[in-house]
C-alpha cells in the first residue's frame, strides 16, 4: 500500500496515470450533467411556493457544495504536503484553490439571482449561507494572494499550507457565527431525519448534478495538477522527454 | 561531533551543491570557502537548521539536528552579518536579553566587554555604535554563551586589523577548550588549529 | 562546561525575557503605541461625520463602529510585529535559541497585546460616551474588546509571521486576517448591541472567551511554523 502511494506521488508516474484517468471523470460527468440539466429544467415539477425560480438550485447547490469540498481538499493536501513533505500534494493544493474560488463565485452569483425573486433583492445580508460563502471567497483570495506574493515555490507551498490549515480550523467557527448572527434562509432540504422533503422527480436531477459537477471538478483538478507538475519539474529530464515526444507527434 | 552526509541544497531552481560530506570533531574548525554568491551562507544556515536540505542530514553527537532542534540549539551560538540586536536598546540591555534565551554566565559579561574594548560604550544605544563595534558586541554574546559549537558567517566583516586578530585569538581559545567552529569566509582564516576545508 | 544545566534559563524566564524586551522597545518608541490609538479615535470620529449627527442612529450603530475601528487599529499595529526581528537578525537568534519557538512567539504576542490591545480597551469608554452608550453597555464592550483584542493579536500574529519580509505585506496581511477575524467581529459587535438593547449577553461572552482560549492554544504553534518558513 505504502509503496503504491509512494509511486503515485512521484510526478512522472502521476503524469502518466492521470492522463488515463481523466476520461473516466469527464465522460460520466458530462452525461450526468446533461441528464440533470434536461430533467431538472423540463421534467421536474415546479415548486409549489417558488414556481420555476427554484430550478437554479441545479447549479447553485452543486457549486456551493464544491466550494466547500475544494477547500477541504486543499487544506487536507496542504497538510499532507507540510507533514510528509510530498511535493505532489502541494501541487494539488495549489491547483485546487482557483477552482474552489470559481465555484464559490458561481454559488454567490446563482444565490444572488435566486434571491431576486425570493426576497426582492439581489443581496440579502440576513442570509447566513450567502454571507458564509462570501467570507469563503475572501479566504480563497487570501490563499491565492499569499501564494502569488512569494517567489520561491517551496516557500510558497509551505506558507500557504499553514494558512490553509488555519483557515480550515476557522471555517466551522465562521459558519457557526454567521448562523448565530442571523437566520432567514430555508432550512436544509435534501437530507432530513424523516426522509427527503423533495419529490424524487426534483431530487434525482439534483443528485445527478452534484455528482456530475464533482466528476468534472475532478477532471479539471487533475488537468490543473498535471500542468502544475510540468511547470514545477521543468528542469527535470522526464519533462524534457514529454515535451520532445509531444513535439514528434505534432 | 558534527557531521553532514550526502547534503544537497536547492535555492529556487539552482542547485548550490550536492553530495557534500563533512565530519568535524572537538577542537576542529570547519572552513566553508568560496566566492560571493556560491552558497556559503546558505550552507551555514542549513547546517544550523534555518534552511532545509533537499537530501541528506546533519548529525550532532550522532543524532539528526532536526530530530530535536532545541537540544542542538542549546549547544550552538550563531553569528551572521545581521547580528540580531535592537538598535533602541543599550548594549547591556541587549546582552541581558540573551540570558533569558540560552545558558550564559553573568559573571562573564564584564570581562568579555572589557576584552572586546566595549566597556566605555555600555550605556549607549546599540544604534549609536559603529559597524565594527556592533560586531564586537556579537562576539561578546559568543563569549557569554557556554556553547560548544560556534557558527560564524564572515566573522571578519567590518573589523579593523586589531579586531580581526582578536577574532582569531577567540576562535583559537575556543578550539583549545575542545569547542567546535563552523566558519564561512571568503578569506583565509590563518590559524594553527586543525582546519577542515569545504570549498564550494 | 559542567555547570551548563544550572544556568540554562527556564521556560518562564525565556517567555518573560521576550515580553520584557518588547515592552522596553515599545516604551522607547511611544509613537508605535500611540499611532494606532489615534487611528482608532479618528475612525470613530469619521462615522458620525459621514452618517450624520442623529444620536438615535449613532447609538444603534455605535457598537459596530467601535468594533470595526478596533479591528482596523489592531491590524495597523500588527504589521510591525515581526518585521524588525526579521530585518535585524533577531529572528535567527530566536529560532536558534534553546527555548521553544511557540513560547517565544506567544511572548511576542502577549507583548503586542499589552502595548496595542490593552490601551485600546482602556481608551474605548471615551469613544463609547460620544455614542451615548449607557454604563452597563460600556462594561460589556470593554469585556468583549478584551477577549476580542487578545484573539486578534493571536490570529494576527500568524498573518504577520506569514507575510514578514514580503513586499506589500500590509495589504496582504489584511487580506489574510480579516476573513478569519469575522467571528470575533460578529460576536463582539452583536454582544455589545444586545447589551445596548438590554438583552442577554452571556452567549456572546462565552463564545468570545472560548475563541480566545482556542486561539491561545493553537495560534502560537502556527505562528512559530510560519516564522520558520518565512525566515528561510
Amino acid at each position: 500500500m505504502w509503496k503504491f502511494l509512494h509511486k503515485l506521488a512521484s510526478p512522472p508516474h502521476f503524469y502518466d496515470l492521470s492522463a488515463k484517468i481523466i476520461p473516466w471523470f469527464v465522460v460520466p460527468g458530462t452525461i450526468l450533467i446533461i441528464y440533470g440539466t434536461i430533467a431538472g429544467l423540463f421534467y421536474a415539477p415546479p415548486d409549489y411556493q417558488q414556481g420555476d425560480a427554484f430550478r437554479i438550485i441545479y447549479v447553485h447547490v452543486p457549486a456551493a457544495y464544491l466550494s466547500m469540498l475544494a477547500y477541504t481538499l486543499m487544506a487536507v493536501s496542504a497538510g499532507i504536503g507540510l507533514i510528509w513533505r510530498i511535493k505532489l500534494s502541494h501541487a494539488v493544493a495549489a491547483a485546487a484553490a482557483p477552482l474552489g474560488a470559481w465555484f464559490t463565485f458561481l454559488a454567490l452569483i446563482t444565490g444572488s439571482i435566486w434571491g431576486r425573486p425570493m426576497w426582492g433583492t439581489w443581496w440579502e445580508w440576513g442570509d447566513p449561507r450567502l454571507t458564509s460563502e462570501l467570507i469563503m471567497l475572501f479566504l480563497y483570495f487570501g490563499y491565492m494572494a499569499l501564494r502569488a506574493a512569494i517567489d520561491d515555490t517551496t516557500k510558497a507551498d509551505k506558507a500557504s499550507a499553514v494558512l490553509a490549515l488555519v483557515g480550515a480550523v476557522n471555517i466551522p467557527i465562521i459558519h457557526f457565527s454567521v448562523e448565530w448572527w442571523s437566520s432567514l434562509h430555508q432550512g436544509a432540504t435534501i437530507v432530513r431525519a424523516d426522509g427527503p422533503a423533495m419529490p424524487t422527480e426534483m431530487l434525482f436531477p439534483l443528485l445527478a448534478m452534484i455528482l456530475g459537477f464533482s466528476l468534472v471538478f475532478g477532471a479539471l483538478l487533475l488537468g490543473r495538477v498535471r500542468s502544475e507538475v510540468l511547470f514545477r519539474e521543468r528542469r527535470s529530464r522526464w519533462v524534457k522527454n514529454v515535451v520532445l515526444a509531444s513535439g514528434e507527434q505534432g | 561531533m558534527l557531521s553532514g552526509k550526502d547534503l544537497c541544497l536547492l535555492r529556487g531552481d539552482r542547485c548550490l551543491f550536492q553530495n557534500l560530506n563533512f565530519a568535524l570533531n572537538s577542537g576542529e574548525l570547519l572552513l566553508v570557502e568560496g566566492k560571493n554568491g556560491c552558497g556559503k551562507t546558505s550552507l551555514l544556515r542549513a547546517i544550523a537548521g534555518l534552511l532545509e536540505f533537499e537530501t541528506g542530514q546533519v548529525d550532532w553527537n550522532g543524532q539528526s539536528i532536526m530530530a530535536d532542534h532545541q537540544v542542538f540549539c542549546s549547544d550552538l551560538v550563531w553569528l551572521s552579518h545581521r547580528v540580531g540586536f535592537k538598535g533602541d536598546l543599550t548594549l547591556v540591555e541587549n546582552l541581558s536579553f540573551e540570558t533569558g534565551l540560552r545558558a550564559t554566565s553573568a559573571d562573564l559579561l564584564e570581562p568579555s566587554l572589557d576584552r572586546l574594548g566595549l566597556t566605555p560604550l555600555t550605556g549607549l544605544p546599540f544604534r549609536a555604535l559603529s559597524a565594527g563595534q556592533q560586531r564586537r558586541v556579537a562576539l561578546a554574546r559568543m563569549l557569554m554563551a557556554k556553547a560548544p559549537l560556534w557558527m560564524m558567517d564572515e566573522p571578519f566583516t567590518n573589523l579593523d586589523s586589531g579586531g580581526q586578530a582578536l577574532v582569531r585569538e577567540l576562535i583559537a581559545e575556543h578550539l583549545a577548550g575542545n569547542g567546535l567552529c563552523v566558519v564561512a569566509s571568503h578569506q583565509d582564516i590563518q590559524l594553527d588549529a586543525p582546519v577542515i576545508r569545504v570549498p564550494l | 562546561m559542567t555547570s551548563r544545566e544550572d544556568t540554562m534559563p527556564g521556560l518562564w524566564q525565556g517567555f518573560m525575557a521576550v515580553i520584557r524586551r518588547d515592552l522596553l522597545l515599545a516604551w522607547k518608541r511611544p509613537g508605535d503605541i500611540l499611532n494606532p490609538l489615534f487611528f482608532f479615535a479618528m475612525v470613530c470620529t469619521l462615522f458620525p461625520l459621514a452618517v450624520g449627527p442623529s444620536s438615535e442612529q449613532l447609538s444603534i450603530s455605535g457598537p459596530g463602529i467601535v468594533w470595526v475601528a478596533a479591528l482596523l487599529a489592531t491590524l495597523l499595529s500588527l504589521n510591525s510585529l515581526f518585521l524588525s526581528d526579521f530585518e535585524d537578525g533577531s529572528l535567527d537568534q530566536l529560532i536558534l535559541s534553546p527555548q521553544p519557538l511557540p513560547l517565544l512567539a506567544l511572548g511576542k504576542t502577549v507583548a503586542h497585546w499589552l502595548s496595542a490591545g490593552l490601551p485600546l480597551v482602556l481608551v474605548s469608554p471615551l469613544v463609547a460616551v460620544t455614542f451615548q452608550m449607557p454604563g452597563r453597555t460600556v462594561g460589556v464592550m470593554m469585556l468583549t474588546l478584551t477577549f476580542g483584542t487578545i484573539s486578534l493579536s493571536l490570529l494576527g500574529a500568524i498573518g504577520a509571521a506569514l507575510t514578514v519580509g514580503l513586499h506589500r505585506g500590509t495589504a496582504l496581511l489584511s487580506l489574510l486576517i480579516l476573513p478569519l477575524a469575522m467571528p470575533v467581529l460578529i460576536f463582539g459587535a452583536r454582544t455589545v448591541a444586545l447589551a445596548a438593547a438590554n438583552d442577554a449577553v452571556s452567549a456572546g461572552i462565552y463564545f468570545l472567551s472560548a475563541y480566545c482560549i482556542l486561539a491561545l492554544t493553537l495560534a502560537p504553534f502556527a505562528t512559530a511554523a510560519a516564522l520558520k518558513i518565512s525566515n528561510e
